[in-house]
């Protein structure tokens, strides 16, 4: 028996190296919340400003806090704020695109004219407001990133649901007497799936960029809590004596972050039927 | 009888204001009858028959009366008529290659009215799937409906659809353009399974095609369609080959011929049919048509009678087809 073509393992470079990069931060998440090299929060002020060495393998920072188990830490922060973040994006945002595919008319043009609206605030600019009106923190900086999520994927939601109940199969179904939640669940949301999954990932990269420029501004994770934004953060002040502290938060951020791009890249390239090699 | 429209309108709304794309048609169909409707593209063949189901677009206003099995469908509610639809009336689509969603195994989609409808077990429903593919002579049943759409052929997928609309037993069946994808060939053998289902069955067929020759074979009567108006109607032989209407005679005429010397050109109508805009008060097909007087312009024409329910809309119905 042949397998189906979209089931044969596919997709190029991007797509395994996102796959690799994306394995490894949650790896270290994972392995953070049971071991870290040293407590991410113990103070060793004798120690303060080390150099890379076999004990300490990233040195340490100005208070004399392992930075390896810092960025260790600090991973669990991102992963947190993108699950939770895109998670209120895919919630709320199918729902609202489905309601607004399925309704039509004056329900539709509501739902897109409400996500416009969000949409044309700065997604930063909104977070900041919204961190500095309800005060800062990490839960707050979720909801932040997440309402901005919402009318990505309503919108994204919305033009591909369309693109499926225009076909015949969706016709079909409702001259076989289905009703429009059945459908939605049975022949909408399968079909739409791989768009979402693609955007998803993106959108989670976009997450982990907005949750350290939150933190760096002092509006996202709070003492004792680490991120890698506030990391850099507290890099700057010693940025002359030892610019390397600024260095590891950076470029865990940016693994992080080109790994999902890779990674999202790779998956539209493999779930798209458009790209489909015809075999 | 078991249909009865009578009266049927369906406007659209468009940016431009409404447009009437079914103008006050009237027709009814009996158990186990064949009815044929036959008019170019655009004519509202396929909306009337989105109409009889319930399924026109929306901002779409329907309006006259459609009576099944002696109940009003205009205005009935969405949960009524998603009862009827797939039980009682079921419909076969033009494109087998889409109308299959590519994501669920033929058997589970066949098998979905019954558990709808039925309120049988996945399992149980899987079971008669396969049975019901078996009925509409799919090679291999078994392995069909294992399979994904994308592993069946063209006529293999029709079957599957056919399968799925017959699996209630249906007392309406509405397929609209169903060969029309299909090469000739696969086109007859299905033609001849609908044919046969019917008679072991007793549905009625409502056949939607643009093809002459696939209505004169398998229907009993025939409404020809043109700019939403019926224009003749009556039994399939007597239509076809005596018609009373000269828009019938123009599709008469410009069809293919087999033995037609070698490069005779096919008959043409003039022109196109009249956009929304530009419909006159009096007959669609006037200025188009090679007998239009004044007359035609300013006033719609009758429905001519002319025995053995053989009705044709026009000013000069007397004078079309003699001579012939």
């Amino acid at each position: 028996m042949t397998l189906p073509v979209r089931f044969r393992p596919r997709g190029g470079l991007s797509l395994w190296l996102g796959a690799v990069l994306v394995a490894a931060l949650v790896a270290a998440a994972a392995v953070s919340l049971v071991w870290t090299p040293y407590p991410p929060t113990a103070i060793d002020i004798p120690h303060r400003l080390a150099a890379p060495s076999a004990a300490h393998w990233f040195g340490t920072d100005n208070l004399g806090r392992d930075v390896a188990s810092e960025i260790l830490a600090g991973s669990r922060i991102s992963i947190l704020v993108g699950v939770v973040a895109v998670g209120i994006g895919l919630g709320f945002g199918i729902v609202l695109g489905l309601i607004a595919a399925f309704s039509k008319g004056l329900v539709e043009d509501g739902i897109m004219k409400l996500s416009d609206f969000v949409f044309a605030f700065p997604a930063l600019l909104s977070a900041i407001m919204l961190t500095s009106t309800f005060g800062p923190g990490v839960v707050n900086a979720i909801v932040a990133i997440g309402v901005y999520n919402v009318p990505i994927i309503a919108k994204l939601t919305r033009a591909t649901a369309n693109g499926v109940l225009s076909r015949e199969y969706a016709l079909a179904a409702r001259a076989a007497g289905r009703g429009p939640i059945a459908i939605a669940v049975d022949h909408v949301l399968p079909n739409i799936a791989p768009a979402l999954i693609v955007q998803a990932t993106i959108q989670f990269a976009i997450a982990i960029l907005a949750e350290a420029a939150l933190s760096y501004l002092g509006l996202g994770a709070q003492p004792p809590q680490t991120s890698w934004g506030k990391l850099l953060a507290d890099a700057q002040n010693v940025l002359y004596n030892a610019p390397r502290l600024a260095l590891y938060p950076g470029v865990a951020i940016a693994l992080s972050v080109l790994g999902l791009n890779l990674l999202g890249d790779g998956l539209r390239d493999a779930l798209d039927p458009k790209l489909k090699a015809r075999s | 009888m078991l249909l009865e429209v009578a009266e049927l309108a369906v406007d659209l709304m468009t940016p431009g204001g409404s447009r009437r794309v079914v103008d006050r048609t009237s027709f009814s169909l009996d158990e186990g009858e064949s009815l044929g409707v036959v008019g170019e593209s655009g004519s509202g063949k396929t909306m009337t028959a989105l109409a009889l189901m319930g399924l026109t677009p929306e901002g779409a206003r329907v309006s006259g009366s459609i009576l099944f099995e002696g109940r009003e469908l205009i205005g009935l509610s969405e949960e009524a008529m998603q009862q009827l639809r797939g039980d009682r009336i079921a419909m076969i689509f033009q494109e087998p290659m889409t109308a299959l969603n590519p994501l669920h195994k033929v058997g589970a989609q066949v098998a979905e009215p019954l558990v709808l409808h039925r309120g049988l077990t996945e399992r149980d429903a899987r079971g008669r799937a396969v049975d019901l593919l078996e009925r509409v002579r799919l090679a291999e049943p078994e392995r069909a409906a294992r399979s994904y759409p994308f592993a069946l052929s063209g006529g293999e997928r029709q079957r599957a659809m056919i399968a799925m609309a017959i699996g209630c037993s249906p007392r309406l069946i509405i397929a609209d353009e169903p060969t029309t994808a299909l090469d000739v060939t696969v086109q007859a053998r299905i033609l001849a399974l609908i044919d046969g289902l019917r008679s072991e069955s007793k549905m009625a067929i409502l056949l939607v095609s643009h093809d002459l020759a696939v209505i004169a074979g398998h229907c009993d009567r025939v409404i020809v369609m043109y700019a939403g108006v019926i224009m003749e109607s009556g039994p399939v032989q007597v239509v076809l080959h005596q018609p009373r209407n000269p828009y019938t005679l123009a599709l008469l005429e410009a069809r293919a011929r087999p033995g037609a010397p070698r490069r005779a050109r096919l008959k043409t109508i003039p022109g196109a049919p009249p956009a929304a805009h530009e419909r006159s008060v009096g007959c669609p097909f006037a200025g188009r048509c090679a007998l239009t007087v004044d007359r035609c312009w300013t006033t719609p024409p009758p429905e001519v009678g002319f025995g053995a329910n053989h009705v044709s809309r026009c000013h000069r119905a007397g004078e079309v087809g003699f001579g012939r």
